[in-house]
This record gives structure tokens, C-alpha cells and sequence, in this order.
């Protein structure tokens, strides 16, 4: 075991991270713990765009962009980080274009915009040009630029090192950050890292679905470690499915792709979005659109033999827009399927995306231990965190804009933190945890295979916690997710080596889904109303009166170490906006 | 054409037909590595039965899952943008999650092994440290000089085209690990460095041109490129990487870019 000492240790390199870390390596002697490669993370995967209220093309202005952002989240947006977002939306984008960003460009020279989903001119009226892009690969500009400007400010980073556990003593009472505990895969080693400041960043958690367009590497491996250190979880039911995914497979088609005039149709050609949003149309937010589609394929509209997806159309656009804007996508279609998307429609279905719940922070990054309580020198910035600015439903090209504003806040938090604070000491044995969650796993023979458990979660994650959710499918999966837990207590890995163990990864990974699975199921449970991206079959409509309020969960461990989940509540932050009744 | 798809849907080959699941039985020849276990690499083949419209990465993960966990290689995002999984494929450089079965002739074994050219670790997973370190030799940042604009510096949509190609790339090493001159020697640039410093060198709002330039005129650099075109057969972004280079050359003779 190695012992290092940072001031600042930031866990993840994607976006959040890489943002942060620019930050805080100009303040504070920084690390950055990644599990893969940093250009690998998923940001890359993002391609309509990043939305901020520049007005480059027509009017607008940021609080336009709040309100559709508070609309969006279906009012379970903390508002006052909202407004947060919005504003410094604008100065986030451009200082990505200083850092050398190659947006689209007007005929003036300036950042070019387009339409995204759930992006309004005044307050609803119309759809407005707000996203900042970069082709279709905005995700993969912003993640490249980040990079380079890491390598400009000498960011140092631990490649391929997996952190498996949050380190905290307590000092007068007061749960302190000590540091964090990783694996490093390369070699087996364990890490412990002593730091004053710890920045979460590691990414969302949407492997537990089987449709889906994360990354195999996405397995909340933050979240998990957090939670299991007794942190609790923020509005963990609140999942996004992004209308239009690559059918049965779930890689990602851009909204752009709507945003440039693309259209769906179900079997019989008709254009089924003007029934469900008259104004925004294929443009509504993606909870909206998603639960359209699956209306369309359960009441028998969906295309192909077995009716279950419908057809993104990009026909009627000129190839050459295509080619332009949409290069990436048109591709995905041609390798995937081996269609021609100048002349065929593209067969979709919603695919698992994003997750809006994660680890409770205020406007600063900061983590939260309860509904408000700071934890000293913890912070955690973009999918990982839930701060909350995407409520129950996330608007499309927030998510980039996410990551730069909460990423940078946190950087600047953190190493402002640890440029005055002291390092707090190390617990005793402090990677023993970590090492007997490795050595068990490595040294255990059990009959069950990982790859069955995880297949069973994903099977039954996309039947019952999809975008159609009951009584009946919640508690079925919950069942399920008990009983899978049991089955991985008995898994074991072939590998047993230490080196470049992905055996033993996926197997780690796995425990990770598996409890957050259970979050998000029981989180989903008691939620009796439909709100944004948690729709109930059998409680269709928003309760304001009982459920305007955040989803707290925390595990329990009983004297007899049994676990369980308790699940408590937090008001939503509102400031100007009340509440009305959603429509697009 | 505003409804479209009825009639061509009738025309168009089926799409479910496309992908409903038919399986081929395919054998994977994969060159194993581990020195944990033995000093020497080695050939292992695994049959599998696989619907031959699936990803070369789909056969790989099927063999790690049902059959030998040990097989090691590195993916994540399983769609082409994340570089992870360059890995030489029946001879040559592909992303094992772009490289579609159907399309390499499976009635032959497949052969996979890892890129040439960077130390192999364990099966398919090289050391890309020296690939990055070439990457951060070229200066891949924007140079500029005096006060920051306060909004956004301006660039027409036909500078911005002259670097577009080049901002596609995703450092996955396919074209330096293809390239004979880097096998040969490992100081080399490699091709995926040039690419990503005409990326820069092109760009109208940088001002590091020069120095860039001057790092490639080393004896490590640009010149020697023998234009082979294997980087760009290579590369699964569709980069004209030997382009690139020709321009980056043609721009240290004429000194203008
Ligand atoms: S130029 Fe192409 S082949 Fe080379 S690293 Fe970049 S994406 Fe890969
Ligand atoms: S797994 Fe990301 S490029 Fe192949």
C-alpha cells in the first residue's frame, strides 16, 4: 500500500472533473483519480450542444432560460441554482471558446445556436436557438478542449486508478474529510490518498439499465461509495430516457437531430408529436417525447414486425445540413443498421440516459450530510452530484452547461478550502476496507457469475423502473434487487490475478449498481405521484401538496449489521417561479 | 416530401429484418498475454454463436462473460467515441466496438491482437503512456497572446473548416500503432501528434504556429513521415491524417498556415 498527500484530490476525468481540476491546480498541489484514460469518459458521448442564453442569433436572455429550466425539472429544481446555471451559462461557453473550443459559427463569426428540447422564448411561447455546438460532437470538443487545457496548466493525474472508498475521521464531533482509497488497476496496488479536499466528479450510474446509452464504464461509482459511508442520496427515482435511441441498442441520437427539423413518425407515417405537445412538438422535454412513444407502441403505432419502436425521420432535410450538423449520427445509423439516413428513417426507441439524482450538494459543490449540513472538504460537481438544477427532468444541453458551472465552483470551493484547512488525520488502517472488499471478491468461490447477476438487474430495471412505473413493478423490483443482492454476496471472478483485473472491476462495479438499483427502486416506491422523468401509472398526476419535496436516502445498518434504506425528505428551493401545470 | 416514410418503409429493406437475430458460429483467435502467468504470448482460439450483426466488442465481452474472464481489454463507451478499443483486427487497426462482425469475412477465424508498436501489458491492453506523451509534446492547447476579448474571439465558418477535420479526433492510437515508420522507432511523433497539432497549427485564432512547427521539424518529426496512408486507412474518425501531415509539411517549407 502507498500512502500520498495532496491538498486537493479530484475523483473522475470527464467533464466535471477536468473543469474542476484546471481550477484547482492553479490554487492547490491537485490530484486527479481516473478510472479510465480521461479522454475516455463519457462526456465525449454528448453531442447536441451546451445552452446558454448568448442571443447570438435571436433574443433571449437567461431568465428565459431559468424558467425553462425550473419548467423542465416539472418545479422540483431548486431555484436560486437555477438562476445560477442560467447566468453563468454564458460565461461558462465562452470561456470554453477561449480555452479554443471550435463552435459552429455564424455568418459573423460569433458562436452559432440551435434548437433544443424544452429551450423557449419567453417563457413558452416558442422554440429558441440557445444551444452553443460544436457539430454533433460538442460532448467530445468540450472533453478534448478540457484536456488540453489540463495539459496546459500541468494537471497531474493517477490514470487508471478505481477510488473504492471515501475516507472521513471525526474531529470534535464533526465527520472530516481525510481522503479517498483507490485501486490501481494496472497493478492490483492499493492507493490511499490523504487530501484535504475531495471533489466527486465520477459520472452517472446508468449501467443498471439494459437499453441505454452509458458507457459499460458508468456504474455511480461515487455515488455508491458515499452512500455507503453513510451520505445520503438526492431524488434517486428521477432517471432521464432520451426519446431517441438507437433501437435495441440505445446508442444516442441526438435532439439535435430534432433541433435541426428531424421529425418522428410512428407506423403510419403521421407525425404523433403535434397530438401530445401542439407547440414544441418533437422539441418538448424528453420525459414529454419518451412517454409519447411509448403510448405510440403500446396502443399498437410502433414500426416493424413486433411494433416496438418508432422512426426518427431525416429524409425531408438536405444532405448536405446533414453532413454538417449532424456528421456523427448519420454515421451511428450507417454502422449500426446499415441505413442510409439521407433516404430511410432511423428506427429508435427511448434509451436509459441520465441521472438526475446523485449526491446532495449546495450551489457551492459542497456535500451535504443531510438537508443541510456541510461535510468539511467534500464536494462533488456534475452527473455524480444533485445540486438540484435538473430537478425531475433534465433539459437537454443543460447537462454539458452542468459540468462546466458546478465543476468550476466546485475546483474553486475546494482548493480555496484546502489552501486554509489542515489535513484532517487518516483513520486507522485506512484502506482495510477497501482491501477486504478486494480480497474477498478475489479469493472467493461461489457458484454465481457476475455477468448473470448484472443481466438479471439490467432485465429487470428496463421491465419495471423504465419510463412506465406502478405500484405493482416498483415493489416486484425492489424484490428482485433483494434477492440479486443476496445471489452477488456469492459471486466470484476467474481472474485472480493483479494484474489488469477487469474481472475483478466489473465485479466491484456491479456491488456499485446493485445498491444504487436499490436507491432508485424504493426512492421510486414512495414517490405516489408522476413528476418530470418519474412517471406512475397508478398516481398519472403531480401532487404538489405531498410529494414538492426532495427525495433524502440513507442506508441504515442495524446493530445486527443488517442494512436497510431509510428514506426521508427535503424542501425544494423556490424563489419566483410557483408552480403550473406542464405543457409543451 | 413532408410524410415520407410510408411507401419507402415498403421498399426499404425491413430493418427488423436487419437485426432479428439469426447467429452465425464465429471462431476468435486471440493473441493472450499475461506476464503473470507466462513470459510468452499465444494463440487461443474461442467459438462462439453470434448474430453476425453485432460488434467485434460484443464477440470479445461474450467471451469474457460466459466463458474466460481473464481475457483483458480495454472499452467503454462501446460506439466509437471514446478511443478505448483500438485493437488490430484480421491484420489491421480498428475500434473492436465500430468493426461489425459481418463485415470481416467471419467465415474465416478473426483474428485479434493488441496494437503493435506500444508495450503490451497483459492480452489487449498496451501502455499508451508513450502515445500521450507524444500528444503533449506538440503543445495540443491554444496559444494566444495580449488581453483576453471579453466575448468570444471571431472565426469565420471557413476558417473554422480548415482545422475541422483534425477536431475529430479521439487519441485512440489506431494510426500511430499502424504506421511502420513508429514500429521502427518508438521516438517517432506518430501520426496522431501531427494530427492534433495541425488541429492547432490550422486554427485562426492561435498563435503557436510556429512553435509547433519547430518541434516538428526535429529529426523526430514531420519528415519522417514516408506517406504510407496506413494512418489513414486506419483511423476510425475517417481523418485524412496523411493530408494533415502533407500540410503540416508543406506549411514548415512555405512557413504559412
Ligand atoms: S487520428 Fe484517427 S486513428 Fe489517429 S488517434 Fe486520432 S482518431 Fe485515432
Ligand atoms: S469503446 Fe469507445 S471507442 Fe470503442
Amino acid at each position: 500500500m502507498k500512502i500520498h498527500k495532496y491538498d486537493t484530490v479530484i475523483v473522475g476525468a470527464g467533464g466535471a472533473g477536468m473543469r474542476a481540476a484546471i481550477e484547482s491546480t492553479k490554487r492547490s498541489r491537485t490530484a486527479v483519480l481516473t478510472k479510465l484514460y480521461p479522454t475516455r469518459s463519457h462526456t465525449g458521448a454528448a453531442q447536441g450542444g451546451m445552452a446558454a442564453a448568448l442571443a447570438n442569433v435571436e433574443e433571449d436572455n437567461w431568465e428565459w432560460h431559468t424558467f425553462d429550466t425550473i419548467k423542465g425539472g416539472d418545479y422540483l429544481v431548486d431555484q436560486d441554482a437555477a438562476e445560477i446555471l442560467a447566468k453563468e451559462a454564458i460565461d461558462s461557453v465562452l470561456d470554453l471558446e477561449k480555452m479554443g473550443l471550435p463552435f459552429n459559427r455564424t455568418p459573423d463569426g460569433t458562436i452559432d445556436q440551435r434548437r433544443f428540447g424544452g429551450h423557449s422564448r419567453n417563457h413558452g411561447e416558442a422554440p429558441v436557438r440557445r444551444s452553443c455546438y460544436a457539430s454533433d460532437r460538442t460532448g467530445h470538443m468540450i472533453l478534448q478542449t478540457l484536456y488540453q487545457n489540463c495539459v496546459k496548466e500541468g494537471v497531474e493525474f493517477y490514470n487508471e486508478f478505481y477510488v473504492l472508498d471515501l475516507l472521513m475521521t471525526e474531529v470534535d464531533g464533526v465527520k472530516r474529510t481525510a481522503g479517498v482509497v483507490a485501486y490501481e488497476l494496472a497493478t492490483g496496488e492499493l492507493h490511499v490518498f490523504q487530501a484535504k479536499a475531495v471533489v466527486f466528479a465520477s459520472g452517472g450510474c446508468g449501467k443498471f439499465f439494459k437499453v441505454t446509452s452509458n458507457a459499460h464504464t458508468l456504474t455511480g461509482d461515487g455515488q455508491a461509495v458515499a452512500y455507503r459511508r453513510g451520505l445520503p442520496l438526492e431524488d434517486m427515482e428521477f432517471f432521464q430516457f432520451h426519446p431517441t435511441g438507437i433501437w435495441r441498442m440505445g446508442i444516442l441520437l441526438t435532439e439535435g437531430a430534432r433541433g435541426e427539423g428531424g421529425i418522428l413518425r410512428n407506423k403510419d407515417g403521421e407525425r404523433f408529436m403535434e397530438k401530445y405537445a401542439p407547440v414544441m412538438k418533437d422539441l418538448a422535454s424528453r420525459d414529454v417525447v419518451s412517454r409519447s412513444i411509448y403510448t405510440e407502441i403500446r396502443e399498437g403505432r410502433g414500426c416493424g414486425p413486433e411494433g416496438d419502436h418508432v422512426f426518427l425521420d431525416l429524409t425531408h432535410l438536405p444532405p448536405e445540413q446533414l453532413d454538417a450538423k449532424l456528421p456523427d449520427i448519420t454515421e451511428f445509423a450507417r454502422t449500426y443498421l446499415g441505413i442510409e439516413p439521407y433516404t430511410d428513417p432511423i428506427p429508435i426507441q427511448p434509451t436509459a440516459h441520465y441521472t438526475m439524482g446523485g449526491i446532495p450538494t449546495n450551489v457551492e459543490g459542497e456535500v451535504l450530510s443531510d438537508n443541510d449540513t456541510v461535510v468539511p472538504g467534500l464536494y462533488a460537481a456534475g452527473e455524480v452530484a444533485c445540486v438540484s438544477v435538473h430537478g425531475a427532468n433534465r433539459l437537454g444541453t443543460n447537462s454539458l452547461l452542468d459540468i462546466n458551472v458546478f465543476g468550476r465552483r466546485a475546483g474553486i470551493a475546494a482548493a480555496e478550502y484546502s489552501a486554509t484547512a489542515d489535513f484532517v488525520e487518516l483513520p486507522e488502517d485506512p484502506a482495510g476496507f477497501v482491501r477486504d472488499q478486494v480480497e474477498n471478491l478475489r479469493d472467493a468461490t461461489g457458484s454465481e457469475r457476475v455477468t448473470e447477476v448484472r443481466r438479471a438487474l439490467q432485465e429487470t430495471m428496463d421491465k419495471n423502473v423504465m419510463v412506465f412505473r406502478t405500484e405493482q413493478t416498483l415493489k416486484e423490483a425492489v424484490e428482485e434487487i433483494g434477492s440479486l443482492r443476496e445471489r452477488f454476496k456469492n459471486c466470484s471472478v476467474q481472474d485472480k490475478g493483479k494484474r489488469f483485473n477487469t474481472d475483478l472491476l466489473e465485479a466491484l462495479e456491479l456491488g456499485n449498481l446493485l445498491d444504487l438499483a436499490e436507491v432508485m427502486a424504493i426512492s421510486a416506491l414512495a414517490r405516489k405521484e408522476s413528476r418530470g422523468g418519474h412517471y406512475r401509472e397508478d398516481y398519472p398526476n403531480r401532487d404538489d401538496v405531498n410529494f414538492m419535496r426532495h427525495t433524502m436516502a440513507y442506508r441504515e445498518v442495524g446493530a445486527d449489521g443488517s442494512e436497510s434504506i431509510r428514506l426521508d425528505y427535503k424542501p425544494v428551493v423556490q424563489t419566483r417561479y410557483q408552480p403550473m401545470e406542464r405543457k409543451y | 416530401m413532408s410524410t415520407p416514410t410510408l411507401e419507402k418503409q415498403d421498399q426499404a429493406p425491413e430493418p427488423a429484418d436487419a437485426t432479428a437475430a439469426h447467429t452465425i458460429t464465429v471462431t476468435f483467435r486471440i493473441r493472450r498475454f499475461n506476464p503473470e502467468v507466462a513470459a510468452e504470448s499465444y494463440w487461443e482460439d474461442f467459438q462462439l454463436d453470434i448474430d453476425p450483426k453485432e460488434r467485434v466488442l460484443d464477440g470479445l465481452h461474450k467471451i469474457k462473460w460466459d466463458h474466460d474472464g481473464t481475457l483483458t481489454f480495454r472499452r467503454s463507451c462501446a460506439h466509437g467515441i471514446c478511443g478505448s478499443d483500438a485493437m488490430r483486427i484480421n491484420g489491421r487497426n480498428r475500434l473492436a466496438c465500430k468493426t461489425l462482425i459481418k463485415d470481416i469475412n467471419p467465415e474465416k477465424p478473426i483474428t485479434v491482437e493488441a496494437i503493435k508498436g506500444l508495450t503490451v501489458l497483459k492480452d489487449l491492453v498496451v501502455d499508451m503512456d508513450p502515445f500521450f506523451q507524444a500528444y503533449r509534446d506538440v503543445m495540443p492547447f491554444l496559444i494566444t497572446t495580449g488581453n483576453e476579448p471579453t466575448r468570444e474571439r471571431l472565426q469565420t465558418a471557413e476558417d473554422r473548416e480548415r482545422f475541422d477535420d483534425t477536431t475529430k479526433c479521439i487519441l485512440c492510437a489506431a494510426c500511430t500503432s499502424s504506421c511502420p515508420v513508429f514500429w521502427n522507432d518508438g521516438q517517432y511523433f506518430g501520426p496522431a501528434a501531427i494530427v492534433n497539432a495541425h488541429r492547432f497549427i490550422f486554427d485562426s485564432r492561435d498563435e503557436g504556429g510556429e512553435q509547433r512547427l519547430e518541434i516538428l521539424n526535429d529529426r523526430d518529426g514531420v519528415w519522417r513521415c514516408r506517406t504510407t496512408f496506413n494512418c489513414t486507412d486506419a483511423c476510425p474518425r475517417g481523418i485524412e491524417v496523411t493530408k494533415a501531415i502533407q500540410e503540416v509539411k508543406r506549411a514548415l517549407i512555405t512557413r504559412r498556415f
